[in-house]
């Protein structure tokens, strides 16, 4: 094959799809966060446009582009340009390495330090807040960069730890070979359950999802870093969050979810199987992948209609305290038990499965709603 | 025939340059923001001289060592920014011309 | 020319012109953006010399911490409003001879040729070398251990963590003691101490609150 097909024109044009795909998802997604809300807070959300309110994916992007595009004064102009821009780079560029469906089709690039370079990519989403928040000239926005900045380096450390069990169980940098490990065992959900939980809360944090969502805090802050922005650089930071929030359930799913397959212990849709359907294979994989992403978007939004906003000293304390020493401890057993099961032939997935489910179960059931006893003469004082 | 890349002697020169303009902006900046990131720079600059005899002499002790540097860089960067930020508290000031009670 | 030289050409010599931009300019949040742009170049510059694992710690170290601590301590320290009426140093005539003098002397020791290329054994660079002692029977019939090297292909980033926890072992764990050690330093010399004033009127209801609080949850626990 022509070598300028093989390695630019067939990824470039890989790349285009998923991303209009990919950005079809990220605005249908805000009519469902809407929506969702207003089912979660008894209301309608959105239902004037069009059926079920459908269209507002349309109005909403016509808005933005007729509204008025102000610049503050004494703005950093290009810096205040840069802002909204810059994040939507990294995040775009992520779309060429995540694997969306069985290779070698349905990956733009495949690379063998993948997960590292996803993280890179990811952790560079943080330049657009500061900036926008430095250049506006306002010092709520100044304030809302800060904590970004402040909030993205503590919750890096244990999204980037919370994955090193994984590496670990399927000795790979590369996501594909992470899928297909996964297929052979177990999904990883289950071996590296508080990893899992772990990394799902570092990922909210780090797109700045409520109860994380300081840095825009409104009733705090006005609207944080974006608060001077309008019209069509205010649609880009909503584009870079929805778009970052869906590169992190990608993530999740190829991580955690065994991506495109769906089988255990080999049984099942495997890569391989999915292969040898040809073509029509790898659409099923490719629909396997968006239901699981789908659902943690979902999940994403629950959360957000669920939780209260963190103070800031809780949210450095949850970071520090307990996310990062959870998350090494959870790298020491791993590696003991992964050590161990290959010198003594066992299966450390299965140990490590009932272990996670036997702290999970001890946790939830410390934590059952019980009858609360104070007494008479304290009431008053609380 | 093995594809050609840049040779050796291209990467020297560019981490020379580099070096050498970390060095200038090490001496002659007075912002120590800008110094510690002048500094950073020379790291950088070392780093890839580093990875281009790494690859010269196909052994990975090149490639081992930019991870050590890049593990200082990263503790020298966090220390030096709690100094700049304790002499911010002191001086209202991140001069490097205004820190010298030392001198005598 | 083919596509590595390309790059090269191209990347290099953004890196060396935002290199220059980063000790030029003014505005130390300027500066950062264009030492981000630096070493994203030269992460590029890294994969040209197949060193995939080293160009994303690059990344992910450079781009993802330290300039975002960068960031965070200019803003912290919010250097608009510092007056900056003398940007450069008293002396910067002579820096400026000393950095060229530097320059002047790598570019005589960088001789073409000096180091050229002889076809190096790039599979080397992505294979770990594993020791095995093996016993042979020499042909006068005495056995001795002969110790046998054998290289397995993998993947470059394999390969270096192999040397890191090979090779290296004893150096990686004083980098993780290093980096401890940083951390407190960084804590300790950036914790900001209460004045007195503060100290003092540090409210007392709060902690007559917080007792009255771990009261009432002793009492709800029991």
């Amino acid at each position: 094959m022509n070598p300028w097909m093989h390695y630019l024109v067939w990824p470039l044009v890989k790349f285009l799809v998923a991303f209009i795909i990919v950005q079809g998802i990220v605005a249908a997604m805000n009519w469902v966060e809407r929506r969702l809300l207003g089912f979660v807070q008894a209301r309608l959300g959105p239902n004037r446009v069009g059926p079920k309110g459908l269209l507002q994916i349309i109005a909403d992007p016509v808005k933005f582009l007729l509204k008025e595009d102000i610049v503050p004064a004494n703005a950093e102009t290009i810096a205040y340009f840069l802002g909204p821009i810059l994040p939507l780079i990294p995040t775009f560029l992520v779309y060429c390495l995540i694997p969306f469906g069985p290779p070698p089709t349905f990956v733009a690039a495949r690379v063998n330090v993948a997960v590292l370079l996803v993280l890179a990519l990811t952790s560079t989403g943080v330049y657009g807040i500061i900036l926008g928040g430095w250049a506006s000239n306002n010092k709520y926005s100044l304030m809302g960069g800060l904590r970004s900045a402040a909030q993205m380096v503590s919750y890096e450390v244990p999204f980037g730890l919370s994955i090193v069990g994984v590496l670990m169980l399927s000795g790979s940098l590369d996501l594909v070979k992470i899928v297909n490990y996964q297929a052979d065992h177990i999904w990883n959900l289950f071996p590296q359950l508080i990893a899992a939980f772990i990394f799902f809360v570092a990922m909210t944090a780090e797109t700045n999802r409520t109860p994380f969502d300081l840095p825009e805090a409104d009733s705090e802050l006005v609207g944080g870093y974006h608060t001077e922005y309008s019209a069509m650089k205010f649609a880009f930071f909503m584009l870079a969050e929805y778009s970052a929030m869906l590169v992190n359930c990608c993530l999740m799913t190829l991580l955690f979810l065994g991506g495109w397959t769906l089988a255990i212990g080999g049984y099942g849709l495997t890569t391989q199987t999915l292969q040898h359907m040809g073509i029509p294979g790898g659409m099923l994989g490719v629909l396997i992948f968006i239901v699981k992403v789908m659902t943690f978007m979902l999940v994403y939004i629950w959360f957000r209609a669920t939780f209260p906003r963190f103070r800031f000293d809780q949210l450095m304390d949850l970071g520090w305290k307990w996310m990062i020493p959870l998350a090494l401890a959870n790298i020491v057993v791993t590696g003991v038990v992964v050590l161990l099961g290959q010198s003594l032939n066992f299966q450390g997935e299965v140990v490590l499965s009932i272990a996670g489910a036997a702290i999970v179960g001890y946790t939830l059931y410390n934590l059952r709603p019980r009858a609360k006893v104070v007494h008479a003469s304290r009431v008053s004082e609380v | 025939m093995p594809e050609a890349i840049p040779s050796t002697e291209a990467y020297l020169m560019l981490s020379g340059t580099l070096f050498a303009v970390g060095l200038i902006g090490v001496i002659i900046r007075r912002n120590m923001i800008t110094v510690l990131m002048a500094i950073e720079l020379m790291m950088n600059a070392v780093n890839i001289n580093l990875v281009a005899f790494s690859h010269r002499f196909a052994s990975l002790e090149g490639q081992v060592f930019t991870i050590f540097v890049i593990t200082v860089a990263a503790g020298e960067a966090a220390v030096g920014l709690a100094i700049i930020i304790q002499l911010y508290r002191l001086k209202s000031s991140i001069n490097v011309d205004e820190a010298s009670e030392l001198n005598g | 020319m083919n596509a590595a030289f390309l790059v090269f050409f191209v990347v290099g010599t953004i890196a060396v012109a935002s290199s220059i931009l980063v000790v030029a300019m003014r505005n130390p949040v300027h500066s950062a953006l264009f030492l981000l742009l630096t070493f994203l170049c030269v992460a590029i510059l890294f994969v040209v010399k197949d060193a995939e694992f080293v160009a994303a710690v690059q990344v992910l170290v450079y781009a993802g911490g330290i300039m975002v601590l960068f960031l965070f301590v200019v803003m912290l320290i919010n250097v608009r409003h510092l007056p900056d009426d003398r940007t450069l140093s008293r002396f910067w005539k002579g820096g400026v001879g000393v950095g060229l003098a530097i320059f002047l002397l790598l570019a005589t020791v960088v001789r073409t040729g000096t180091y050229h290329d002889q076809n190096p054994n790039k599979k080397l660079l992505r294979s770990t070398a594993s020791h095995r002692v093996r016993k042979v029977t020499n042909p006068d019939g005495s056995v001795t251990r002969k110790r046998v090297v054998r290289h397995r292909t993998v993947g470059n980033s394999e390969a270096v963590g192999m040397a890191l926890y090979q090779d290296y072992l004893v150096p990686f764990e004083v980098a993780s003691l290093f980096l401890l050690v940083a951390m407190i330093g960084a804590i300790v010399i950036g914790k900001r101490e209460l004045s007195a004033p503060e100290e003092e009127t540090s409210p007392d209801f709060i902690l007559k609150r917080m007792e009255t609080e771990k009261d009432v949850k002793e009492a709800m626990s029991a």
